[in-house]
């Protein structure tokens, strides 16, 4: 009996991690409400945990749980005497009948809807990569709060706030079609690149709930290139992760410091997840349509020549760089594009380049200080330096990130 | 919005501030974060405070003073100073906690600076 319980929490824990999303995404693209369906899923899931060690575990579990939570629903339904309502638990209670009968791995893959309505242009710009988190991710309110740096009350009331539009709103949770797609899709893509980029420099390197966010991100770039065939940008995402993800190794030394691309070790970028990179690319390339992350992507594939032996071609990233800031001008890629500069021209020209950036854009923007040091630095500015240096260490909350420049700081002296 | 950015320190890091292995990472933290808050336009004032230990505390009850050496409350980590930072909101003031360097070793807490009003001012 114990034995069997324990297999069952097991099971319970199992089908939650691999298709809670799935189940999800089919209740709600019905429902056309994340709240109800949400909870009819959570019962699902309590109800399951307390019948199987019973019972025991049913031949499909997530078939079970499907039904066990259509029937929440259909039971949700039966408060109201309508005539229509009777009408409609009839067709649902039918419908939950054949559902049972079939295999999830039947039904069509619904994750990407969540994926649509998660980046909902009626959804507020700052809810969606935490509703995304939340819809497909199931992650709580509290970790997302952690990993968006909100405070808990305020961020399960942003994520309230969202869901209760989509359902007044009575938002259709289809994918959208041909004509609203590149838009839809472009949200869905910034979406998914912020919650990769939250997850990128977890302040502390041991902590294992960004691992996995950062895998599960890339796990939605695949399907979205799966699902979706011939989105040059979607694939150019993924790309860009990838390569991210493929020098991960090499980011941190022994002790949890920062170390920059230039110092890296490459023989620890990870080849596999590089030449997946590349071959994503070179398909993305082939539509002639280069946009946001296909130029990002593209520049750090020029850096991962180096895993290859061979030297970096500045003048190609700065190519990359201009175009990049032709389309979508960021402080962040003219920080950049002011490195690069600096690789191809001297010192001197960088910091020319990053003395044009706007005052009320660097006052608070790390990179900016961190580049500006490095570059008055190998300009021979010791005074510059250290005072770019002290600001860059005011302005990281990574402790890696500012041993690193400390010691950088400490070394000028020399 | 003014916010005290509050800083708890423990032992450990109240003895960084004097061992000279490690007393340079320290106070050159700090100095970088005041220096960042200054130079950002943000600082709007605060202080460092001696380690607990220099600490001494009173309460009267019933006309009876306790005093004892030591802060008032014994918890692992203890206030170790505070910035006060003016921000347009919560959200910009977590963002410079984050970037306190006992966010990495201690703990920071971020409190709204209570706002007087012409009733309770008197």
């Amino acid at each position: 009996m114990r034995e069997s319980s324990t297999e069952s929490v097991r099971v319970v824990a199992e089908v939650a991690r691999e298709s809670r999303a799935r189940l999800l995404a089919i209740l709600a693209s019905r429902e056309r409400d994340l709240h109800a369906a949400e909870d009819a899923l959570a019962d699902a899931f309590a109800q399951a945990l307390e019948t199987w060690p019973v019972e025991g575990v049913p031949t499909s579990p997530v078939a079970w749980l499907l039904t066990a939570s259509r029937r929440r629903l259909i039971d949700g339904l039966r408060r109201s005497g309508s005539e229509r309502a009777r009408l409609e638990r009839l067709a649902r209670t039918i419908e939950n009948e054949v559902a049972s009968n079939l295999e999830i791995e039947m039904w069509p893959d619904e994750r990407l809807k969540l994926l649509f309505i998660a980046a909902h242009p009626a959804v507020e710009a700052s809810a969606r990569a935490p509703l995304m988190l939340q819809l497909v991710f199931g992650l709580d309110a509290a970790t997302i709060a952690s990993a968006f740096l909100a405070s808990p009350s305020a961020m399960s009331g942003r994520l309230v706030r969202a869901k209760n539009r989509i359902r007044e709103l009575g938002i259709s949770f289809d994918v959208p079609e041909s004509e609203e797609l590149p838009s839809r899709l472009r949200s869905v893509l910034d979406t998914i690149y912020a919650v990769f980029g939250t997850a990128w420099e977890p302040a502390d390197g041991t902590e294992v709930r960004w691992t996995e966010l950062r895998d599960e991100a890339i796990r939605l770039g695949r399907l979205l290139v799966e699902l979706l065939p011939g989105r040059p940008e979607a694939e150019g995402l993924l790309a860009l992760m990838l390569h991210c993800e493929a020098r991960r190794p090499a980011r941190r030394d022994s002790q949890g410091r920062f170390v920059p691309l230039d110092e890296q070790d490459v023989a620890l970028w990870d080849l596999d997840l590089i030449e997946e990179a590349e071959r994503r690319l070179a398909s993305a390339a082939r539509h002639r349509l280069p946009g946001r992350f296909q130029l990002e992507a593209a520049i750090q594939s020029a850096h991962a020549a180096r895993r290859f032996g061979r030297g970096v071609d500045w003048a190609d990233i700065a190519l990359f760089y201009d175009e990049l800031l032709r389309i979508e001008p960021t402080i962040a890629a003219a920080t950049a594009r002011a490195a690069v500069i600096a690789r191809i021209e001297g010192p001197e020209a960088g910091l020319a380049a990053l003395e044009r950036l706007p005052e009320s854009a660097i006052k608070d923007y790390q990179p900016f200080w961190a580049t500006r040091a490095e570059l008055s630095r190998s300009a021979g500015l010791r005074r510059e330096a250290e005072a770019a240096y002290d600001r860059a260490i005011g302005l990281s909350d990574d402790p890696g990130v500012r041993a690193h420049l400390l010691g950088r700081r400490a070394r000028i002296v020399d | 919005m003014k916010y005290a950015v509050l800083v708890y320190e423990g032992l450990e890091d109240y003895s960084a501030r004097t061992d000279s292995d490690r007393a340079g990472a320290y106070w050159g933290a700090y100095r970088a974060y005041s220096s960042a808050l200054r130079e950002a336009g943000v600082a709007a004032g605060g202080t460092a405070l001696e380690p607990p230990d220099r600490a001494v505390s009173i309460r009267i009850r019933d006309e009876k003073r306790t005093v004892h050496d030591g802060p008032f409350a014994d918890t692992k980590e203890q206030l170790g100073g505070m910035f006060l930072i003016d921000v347009p909101d919560l959200e910009t003031a977590l963002e410079w906690a984050a970037r306190c360097p006992a966010a990495a070793w201690g703990a920071v807490e971020v409190r709204p600076v209570l706002v007087m009003g012409s009733d309770s001012a008197q």
